[in-house]
């Protein structure tokens, strides 16, 4: 009975094992998943950045088949509609700050957006289908997401940039709307992406109000598949929804100290997390704190990670990653990990983070400060320039190479101008330090196409070599600007035009954040993300131009006052050659009557084919003949008319 | 009675002196004020057609392995890209590039003066001729008749409008230059030189193409004479006369030439444009961005013109029929003021030069500039042309009120576009008037040739 037992209990716990085991590979062959993370970070300003990653992911279609549970039908809907390689839509409002908020860093680096709408996508079609697959895509997301993207259906709204946007875009697509306005409406359909929607996990925190009122608002959609590449065939679609918002705090208590604000998820968002989403593999906080804070902080040590005596956490965090191998010397950053798997809603989440100590710090900027402004008043023509002013990082910067060679820094330009800005390229002019270079000096590679009138506008993609002990540079390129059909404005056209930000970057340098992970078991997308190399990329400004407007209100005057002047012409022109003075007059009835012998067979002739005895020309019968003949002219004309309006009619309808 | 008047315009050194004082004004403004007066940005000027500066763009997309209509900037001719592109690369040091641009504008101008001073000689030695077989010198006091050559001449030359676009740095010197030499050529009955003049100008800016017909008429029937009909009124002894200058009437082999060189000379242009495209474009593209353009009248800043607010205004819809009916304004009157102006055909070519300077797409002040001095040629003829001081004060007006109205809209913001406009339509009124004026006393002169001939014929 007891081996009975025994034997049943084995049965029983491999039976188990089993069952689990299969849950286990299950969920292997399942492989769609799902995470949330949430990461803050300190800014230097009294602000705090939220960064939202939420990634989902599905295995290839051939491996796994059409049906899901997690990844949203619209995306992979799209994606094999579209045959899409890889797509970036943000939407954002607010500029970010390089100076304050950092620009090397791999957060702010691939987080800072222009403003507006940007889209790029890379089809996996033929190249001649690009653009019919990038005027569907440009539709789709318009009427997923609730906005104009649409707009960027036209020609002269989208570029295809060679090498300078992203190397080796082959097929890809760029167009941007830098007037987009973003709220709640694109926000909406965004969430509607994500499993748990904004009802549970980290997105219930996406409080409408205390989003919106932050400086910095980008809301983002990467999409990147392997469906169509034979080579990348385990890579499935990866949809990363992120959202990145820079708050102020509420700095009310610290004021006096001179400290940094204390915040905490309930006061930045006035609401907190009430355990994590059901259907997300994980569910991460992290707070990152910078190199340079962590390296201004006093008394700090390898033992002051955890217990701080210039912070605390209001939860104490279950990780914390150093980062190695950094750029920066010492300044290496920490990031700290929360996990909010056992939290529910008698128990929310609610991440504080308390100044004890006042520091001050700055952030890891970009090589250069850059900057576009535009030169020049009036309506009629200016000037572009693009200043690029050096930074301590690119001072710090070798001046000599090791082989001898002087150290050059390189930036790669690229900018898209409508085409009512009528650029000429051959005025590209650039100054290091004030003094003008000559074109091959500093100009290592220039790919201009140049803009069409209401077909294409003109991209600039542009490399340039810059010294490396040079306090700043500048390129200007002078334009003429465009005068447009009255249609062609938008309804508020005193406003100005906007050109769209340039995108600088500097192709020999680029960033990640190496984290020496405790657990390699827990993957966090997020973190992995940051440790990818990628290249440093800036927005400039966006440029906002005031075009002259025509009168709106006079089409009716200026079409009759033109024609007015156009019969005019005609009239007195034809008046003066067919005027005759008297004795012209005279001498013409003269000929006539040299001549009359032709009207006299030709009225016998008309006699004879109306069958009337023909009576000697006499003034009153001529006329009457003439009358006669000129009604049957008149009539033939009638019906030619009529036939004519027939025809026209016929074809025309 | 010639005696005097010959010698008059046979040595004067005040023409040659003056030509010379115009000449070293404008190197002198080109070489001292190469950036003050800036007159290459104003739109009276300078138009998408004839603009350097978009010809260096051109230029320099083509140095850069682009075709040089890539882009909307440039749509002048690919030869003219050959030959003035290279003057206008930046020579850097701060030096001003456009001297030697400026240097073969100024050539072209001094040409033109001297081409039109020659046409002039010619068609007073005709005038002249003419009078005298009709018997009519002595009844017209030639005497008291101007050097019409020298005084067109010094017209052009002098003309603020001329020495404007000079320095203005457009191309419409040279295009001024190669219409005037085919009417030379034509004058003096060279047949090949007038059918390059015809075939280059009408290359590059389209509308000399109309010209063809006071063309074949110079070639065909020779220079300017009084009408025909009045021939009929001289007496019998002077049949002989009239026999010969019918001999001369039209010679048919003639027109045949000018066509057969007129179509060599269109090849040739076409193989060079085709040669100097070859890498980076087509001559389909060439026509399309160059006539193409001028037709569809696609760009819309703001000249001297008519079309560019009526275009910019007008409903989208109506746009292809009002192209047509204005383009074809200017066809219209082609025909009519051939069979009327038929033997002078001078004054028919300076007619149709007028006309389509006032109804082409992009037209500036160096079209009215050709004109204007053309007018010179007919001093004599048109010495009781009515308004002449009206219309003088209303160029002068509407001239100086252009740049304040520009500046008032564009520059300041003050003014609207209307107030530019309404220069323009002035404008285009001015040179109305100025055309169907001179137009009606030339057919006055010819009515009172008529009577003066009748006259003598009667009491002789």
């Amino acid at each position: 009975m007891a081996r009975l037992l025994s034997i049943f209990l084995l049965l029983v716990f491999i039976l188990h094992v089993a069952s689990e085991s299969t849950e286990e590979v299950v969920e292997q062959i399942d492989g769609e998943e799902f995470t949330e993370e949430l990461l803050f970070r300190p800014l230097p300003d009294r602000k705090v950045l939220s960064h939202f990653h939420f990634e989902s992911r599905v295995p290839p279609t051939n491996s796994y088949g059409h049906h899901h549970r997690l990844f949203p039908k619209a995306i992979y809907q799209l994606v094999h509609k579209y045959r899409i390689r890889e797509m970036e839509l943000s939407f954002t409002q607010g500029r970010w700050n390089y100076e304050r908020w950092g620009g090397f860093d791999p957060v702010s680096g691939s987080n800072a957006k222009p403003p507006g709408v940007e889209l790029w996508a890379a089809f996996d079609v033929s190249p001649d289908q690009v653009d019919a697959s990038w005027k569907n895509l440009t539709h789709t997301l318009s009427g997923l997401f609730c906005a104009s993207i649409n707009f960027l259906e036209s020609s002269t709204t989208y570029s295809a940039p060679d090498w300078s946007f992203r190397p080796l875009s082959s097929n890809l697509r760029y167009g941007s709307l830098p007037r987009e306005a973003v709220c709640t409406e694109n926000l909406t359909p965004w969430l509607k992406l994500l499993p748990c929607r904004d009802k549970s996990g980290l997105s219930s925190l996406m409080d409408r109000p205390s989003i919106y009122r932050g400086f910095y608002h980008s809301q983002r959609l990467h999409l990147t598949s392997g469906e169509f590449d034979p080579m990348a065939s385990d890579h499935g679609i990866v949809l990363e929804q992120m959202l990145t918002v820079v708050l102020q705090p509420d700095a009310l208590e610290t004021r006096g100290r001179n400290l940094q604000p204390n915040w905490s998820m309930s006061s930045l968002f006035g609401k907190t997390v009430d355990g994590k989403c059901a259907l997300a593999k994980s569910s991460n906080v992290y707070v990152q704190l910078e190199g340079s804070l962590v390296h201004n902080m006093k008394d700090e040590g390898d033992e002051g990670l955890e217990s701080n005596s210039n912070f605390e956490f209001s939860v104490s965090p279950d990780r914390i990653m150093k980062e190695i191998n950094s750029f920066h010397r010492e300044h290496s950053s920490i990031l700290y990990g929360f996990s909010i798997k056992d939290h529910h809603n008698s128990k929310p989440f609610d991440l504080g983070f308390k100044w004890k100590l006042p520091v001050t710090w700055s952030c890891v900027k970009a090589p250069l400060r850059v900057s576009r402004f535009l030169m020049g008043s009036g309506n009629e023509r200016g000037a572009i320039a693009l200043s690029l002013q050096s930074t301590e990082w690119s001072q710090s910067l070798p001046k000599v190479d090791h082989n001898e060679e002087k150290c050059r820094l390189k930036v790669d330009v690229f900018q898209v101008v409508p085409w009512y800005i009528k650029v000429y390229y051959h005025t590209a002019k650039v100054y290091v330090d004030g003094v003008p270079q000559s074109f091959g000096d500093a100009i290592e590679k220039l790919s201009v196409s140049p803009s069409e009138d209401k077909v294409s506008p003109g991209v600039m993609e542009m490399s340039l070599k810059l010294p490396c002990d040079m306090k700043s540079a500048s390129l200007t390129l002078e334009f003429d600007k465009g005068f447009l059909h009255i249609d062609e404005y938008p309804p508020d056209a005193n406003q100005g035009f906007d050109i769209p930000s340039a995108i600088i970057s500097y192709p020999d340098f680029q960033t990640r954040m190496q984290y020496k992970q405790d657990n390699a078991s827990i993957k966090s997308p997020m973190v992995s993300k940051m440790q990818e190399k990628r290249k440093i990329l800036s927005y400039t400004e966006v440029l906002l131009v005031p075009l002259t407007t025509p009168d709106f209100s006079m089409p009716y005057n200026v079409i009759t006052i033109t024609c007015t002047v156009f019969a005019l012409y005609f009239g007195s022109l034809m008046n003066a050659l067919r005027r005759r003075v008297g004795e012209e007059e005279r001498l013409l009835k003269e000929k006539d009557k040299k001549s009359g012998k032709l009207q006299l067979l030709f009225s016998k002739l008309s006699a004879k084919l109306r069958g009337k005895p023909w009576d000697p020309p006499s003034s009153s019968s001529s006329s009457s003949s003439s009358s006669k003949f000129i009604s049957s002219k008149v009539i033939l004309k009638i019906v030619l008319i009529a036939a004519i309006a027939f025809g026209w009619q016929y074809y025309s309808g | 009675m010639e005696k005097p008047s010959e010698k008059s315009w046979k040595k004067q050194p005040w023409f040659w002196s003056s030509a010379v004082a115009s000449v070293i004004l404008r190197l002198v403004l080109i070489v001292y004020f190469p950036n003050t007066l800036n007159f290459s940005s104003r739109p009276e000027v300078s138009t998408p057609l004839t603009s350097l500066r978009r010809l260096a763009e051109g230029y320099w997309l083509k140095q850069s392995s682009m075709s040089p209509y890539a882009g909307s900037m440039y749509h002048g001719s690919p030869l003219l890209l050959s030959i003035l592109g290279p003057l206008t690369i930046d020579r850097g040091e701060g030096k001003s590039n456009h001297l030697l641009c400026g240097l073969a504008f100024v050539i072209a101008d001094f040409i033109t003066a001297i081409l039109i001073r020659a046409i002039g000689q010619l068609l007073q030695v005709a005038d002249i001729k003419s009078l005298k077989s009709l018997g009519a010198t002595t009844h017209l006091n030639v005497s008291e008749n101007f050097p019409s050559g020298d005084i067109a001449a010094l017209v052009y030359l002098w003309n603020p409008l001329t020495i404007i676009t000079c320095l203005g740095y457009s191309t419409s010197p040279i295009e001024n230059l190669v219409t005037v030499l085919s009417i030379y050529g034509a004058c003096m009955r060279l047949v090949p030189l007038a059918a390059f003049g015809w075939v280059i100008a009408s290359h590059l800016s389209l509308y000399p193409v109309i010209l063809v017909i006071p063309l074949v008429l110079l070639v065909g029937s020779g220079l300017d004479t009084p009408p025909r009909k009045l021939f009929p009124y001289i007496d019998d002894d002077q049949i002989q006369n009239k026999k010969s200058l019918n001999r001369i009437i039209f010679s048919w082999r003639r027109v045949f030439l000018f066509f057969l060189w007129a179509s060599i000379w269109a090849f040739y242009v076409l193989i060079l444009c085709g040669i100097s495209l070859k890498d980076y474009s087509s001559l389909g593209e060439m026509f399309k961005r160059t006539y193409g353009f001028i037709l569809s009248v696609e760009d819309l800043s703001p000249n001297i013109g008519v079309l560019w607010y009526f275009f910019a205004e007008v409903f989208d819809f109506f746009r292809n029929f009002f192209l047509m009916v204005f383009h074809i304004n200017i066809l219209f009157m082609v025909l009519p003021l051939a069979i009327r102006l038929h033997h002078r055909p001078c004054f028919l070519a300076f007619v149709y030069i007028a006309i389509s300077s006032i109804l082409k797409s992009y037209p500036s002040v160096g079209d009215s500039a050709l004109y204007l001095g053309l007018l010179g040629l007919f001093v004599n003829a048109l010495a009781d042309m009515q308004f002449s001081f009206f219309l003088f004060s209303g160029y002068l007006g509407t001239l100086l009120l252009s740049p304040v109205m520009h500046n008032l809209w564009i520059w300041r913001g003050t003014g609207n576009a209307n107030f530019y406009y309404a220069t323009a339509m002035a404008y285009a009124c001015f040179q109305i008037i100025l055309v169907v004026e001179s137009v009606s006393s030339m057919l006055n002169h010819d009515r009172a040739l008529k009577k003066v001939s009748f006259c003598v014929n009667k009491f002789e």
